[in-house]
């Protein structure tokens, strides 16, 4: 089913992405503003399940690529993205059927929707994480050992980049990142072109809907004066692991990412422990007496207790209260394969993964 | 050294004398409608029990919510050109797009996006193409507008394009008023856009408020010079501080803030600030309030520049309170307390009722709450206090206890001792610690700017400079400077030493050069 991707499903759909963004993924804000100014202007987005692909169709995977500081000052557009989906397609000399996100957490979650504004192209219901992570070798389709290349860079100016071959996807990572940095650390990205035979078998599927859902279940229990976190864990079948009081946050940039730890206390004293929330720009472990709780690739989500609004890694604080929950993750993640490329171990962390929904 | 220090609020218009540290007279009476007789009778209020009235005020510093309220209102505001000089990056998102419709409306700018601007390493984004700005330039004086906002693209970095363009445009403009966004916000193109179109529409109120207060100064018969206050904590002469109305936005709380601490003698904890529609809840550091580091909305306008780092909870004199639930707030029955509140012969059961039934205040009949149950009482009390001390505990960056002053006239409500502070001091005078604010500041100059390819030494001594040089300009006397904080920061994911610098001096005021019009003063010495 192709249908109209509605005006009022923007915010929602900006909220949802910033929960999936698990403390990460960076803020959708400019994002949300394009896409409305567009909708304002005419233009409409159309959403298309990826079951209506056929095998041989082309997919274009986008993202804006990055320093978040750079985002501030050199705001996104959606002119590039479209851009970079037409420098790819005169590259192949073939014609992309549809785009979609490479990762639904933060604010990359639109960035598909603003390219296809202006291409009169459908977005596909499904991106290559389900959540957000740091690096490109993190994705669905590279778990699914696919083909890490071509790519194209746009940036504002008019600079065209490819990125035509490379051995492997931690290469792309390096090339891409430093053809990004040259131009100002900021531009569009067209990454490894899909067919739809591979958004189908590797993708994270219908993951738009999933954020629109999640966004506006949170919205009505705000607006009803209900318990958001208990409408979003009725809502993804989530859990929460625990609800406090941030008592402590120690952070450091190290190696390009952010990384640290946020102790949480129970509010009221009932001789449990604090719990250790560990990130890498993205929640990742948390840990209660020394023991895992929770680890990636769950989805670790934490959110203000009282308004449900998710809280990232660079914004929590002391004195937040805050909600501990966790989304499951997508299948594709917690395969053997899936966990070398996100489990514990890919960030440093030599435990085992166990979700928090197998008894 | 005798000043006059004047809060002008929406509600109440404070005014206090004070020689030297000593508070000689205070006065609350309601603000004016024509807001000038309000701070011309609270002037000669304050004089009247003025012991040593031979000898003249030497300063006169004003705190006013005018600026603010014109934002919120969406009146009195001048119709300003906005230059962007980030083309051809942001094109989709053009200056004010985040705005509220009837803001943008009220202001209705005239918008130029040219192109130019710089990258995070100080390269050019693109050459900054002189007759553009020169066409852009003749339209703004075509429409007959001269109060002007230039935006380049990280121009916190290096503000080489943004004075370019001023250039330019003074030359097609000779009279032209032009606010510079490199010099009030940081990093953030929309927020710090934001702030200086808001500075640019403000700046005829500005003028306007200034002479204004001018006026009722002399009609008061006082003849020192004057200063307004600004988010800070610190004071500006009227004339440069009309040039920068946004600086003024948050004074009343900062005044406040800053009494209280005059007042319990206390640099360095918590301010509950009690008011009778909300409370603001802020931190003392050095004697000043925190800053805030984070976007904060005026009027529904996002902006990203120094103001205090305040919590408004929804607790005052004038809070309503259910008496089957005994939910306390959010609503107020605000500037109609005294007519409203049980107390004062009303009808609506308000926390300053609740005091009056504990007992721990007295504030009109007390008969009228006789009949409210203990339990009630107890309950609410119970609730505002949890109210307190959660709010309270968001706003401390650690968990030691810290020492609360409780401000404000409703500062009654809060209780004698709290969960999470070590103490909780009560000041005299607490009900115009906002006016006494604005009558000890100091001058201040700041700097909060990105230096690229300077060694951490040189980019701190360079911060420094400008910040002096920017609090000498605002009326300190250069030798009595001191640098009350610095910080930099090496930027993330950035290579090329860029680091960003934050420095602010404080320092006193230089009476001997802003003494125009002010012989008696000197011979009186």
């Amino acid at each position: 089913m192709t249908r109209v991707f509605e005006a009022e499903e923007i915010d929602p759909l900006a909220i949802g992405a910033w929960i999936l963004g698990t403390g990460g993924g960076g803020s959708p804000y400019l994002a949300q503003l394009n896409l409305h100014e567009l909708y304002k202007q005419g233009r409409r987005c159309h959403l298309m399940s990826p079951e209506e692909l056929d095998d041989d169709d082309m997919v274009a995977v986008l993202s804006m690529m990055g320093a978040p500081l750079v985002g501030q000052e050199r705001l996104v557009d959606a002119t590039h993205l479209a851009r970079s989906v037409r420098a790819m397609e005169e590259y192949l000399d073939k014609k992309f059927r549809a785009v979609m996100a490479v990762e639904i957490g933060g604010g990359n979650a639109l960035s598909p929707f603003l390219a296809a504004a202006l291409l009169d192209l459908p977005v596909v219901d499904a991106d290559a994480m389900g959540r957000a992570y740091p690096e490109a070798q993190m994705t669905s389709f590279a778990i699914g050992g696919l083909k890490m290349y071509p790519l194209s860079m746009v940036d504002c100016r008019g600079i065209e980049g490819f990125v035509t071959r490379v051995p492997s996807w931690r290469w792309m990572e390096r090339v891409s990142r430093a053809m990004c940095t040259e131009v100002g650390s900021t531009a569009a990205t067209c990454k490894a072109p899909r067919t739809g035979a591979e958004v189908k078998q590797w993708g994270i599927l219908h993951t738009v809907t999933q954020a629109v859902g999640i966004g506006r279940c949170v919205s009505a229990a705000q607006a009803q004066h209900r318990d958001p976190i208990e409408a979003l864990l009725n809502h993804v079948g989530g859990k929460e692991i625990f609800r406090g009081k941030v008592t402590d946050v120690d952070r450091e940039t190290t190696g390009g990412f952010l990384r640290g730890k946020a102790l949480i206390n129970a509010q009221v004293e009932d001789g449990q422990s604090p719990v250790e929330l560990c990130f890498q720009n993205e929640w990742i472990v948390a840990f209660r007496d020394g023991q895992p709780l929770v680890s990636t690739p769950d989805l670790i989500c934490v959110l203000d207790s009282v308004l449900g609004e998710a809280i990232g890694t660079e914004t929590i604080r002391y004195g937040q209260r805050v909600a501990v929950v966790v989304i499951p993750a997508p299948e594709i993640l917690r395969s053997t394969q899936g966990l070398e490329y996100v489990g514990p171990r890919a960030f440093g962390y030599d435990m085992d993964y166990k979700s928090v929904f197998t008894a | 050294m005798k000043r006059i220090g004047i809060d002008v609020g929406g509600t109440n218009t404070d005014a206090v004398l004070i020689d030297g540290s000593h508070v000689v007279a205070s006065i609350k009476m309601p603000t004016t409608d024509d807001v000038m007789s309000g701070v011309v009778n609270s002037i000669a209020s304050v004089l009247e029990s003025d012991p040593a009235l031979h000898r003249p005020v030497d300063a006169v510093m004003i705190g006013t919510t005018h600026f603010t309220n014109a934002v919120v209102e969406r009146a009195r505001m001048e119709r300003p050109a906005v230059m962007r000089i980030a083309m051809p990056s942001g094109a989709s998102l053009p200056p004010l797009v985040d705005w509220p419709d009837d803001l943008r409306a009220a202001i209705d700018p005239l918008v130029e996006m040219v192109e130019g601007g710089h990258e995070y390493d100080g390269r050019p984004l693109m050459p900054m193409n002189h007759a553009e700005i020169r066409e852009a330039a003749m339209r703004i004086r075509d429409a007959g507008i001269t109060v002007i906002a230039i935006t380049a693209l990280f121009s916190p970095l290096t503000d080489e394009c943004e004075r370019e363009a001023a250039d330019i445009l003074r030359e097609i403009i000779p009279d032209a008023r032009i606010t510079l966004s490199s010099t009030i916000g940081r990093i953030g193109l929309l927020e710090r856009e934001n702030v200086a179109t808001l500075n640019a529409a403000l700046q005829g109120l500005g003028h306007h408020t200034v002479d204004s207060f001018s006026r009722a100064l002399r009609a008061a018969g006082v003849h020192a010079p004057f200063y307004i206050t600004q988010n800070d904590g610190t004071v500006a002469l009227a004339a440069v501080a009309a040039e920068n109305p946004v600086y003024s936005f948050a004074s009343g709380p900062t005044n406040s803030m800053r009494g209280a601490a005059f007042l319990s003698k206390l640099d360095d904890g918590m301010v509950v600030d009690v008011g009778g529609t909300t409370s603001d809840i802020g931190c003392l550091v050095g004697g000043f309030p925190r800053q805030a580091n984070n976007v904060v909305k005026v009027g529904g306008v996002r902006t990203l520049f120094r103001m205090p780092d305040l919590l408004p909870i929804g607790l005052g004199g004038g809070t309503i309170v259910d008496a089957n639930t005994l939910k306390v707030g959010p609503r107020s029955v605000g500037y109609r307390l005294t007519q409203a509140a049980l107390v004062f012969g009303g009808s609506t059961l308000t926390a300053t009722d609740i005091a009056v039934a504990a007992g721990i205040i007295e504030i009109g009949d007390r008969d009228r709450v006789r009949h409210l149950d203990r339990s009630l009482i107890d309950g609410v009390m119970a609730n505002i206090r949890v109210l307190l001390e959660d709010n309270i505990d968001k706003m401390k960056t650690s968990a030691e206890p810290i020492q609360l002053i409780a401000a404000g006239g409703g500062a009654f409500l809060v209780p004698e001792s709290l969960k999470g502070c070590s103490e909780v001091i009560r000041i005299p005078h607490a009900g115009v610690a906002n006016a006494l604010g604005a009558a000890m500041a100091q001058v201040s100059g700041e700097v909060d700017q990105v230096f690229s390819g300077l060694e951490r030494d040189a980019a701190l001594a360079e911060a420094e400079k400008i910040a002096r040089a920017r609090a000498v300009e605002a009326g300190a006397a250069d030798d009595t400077l001191r640098v009350i904080e610095a910080e930099d920061i090496p930027i993330a994911y950035i290579p090329g030493k860029a680091r960003r610098v934050r420095i602010r001096v404080i320092g006193d005021i230089d009476f001997d050069r802003s003494t125009s019009g002010d012989a008696s003063r000197k011979a009186a010495e």
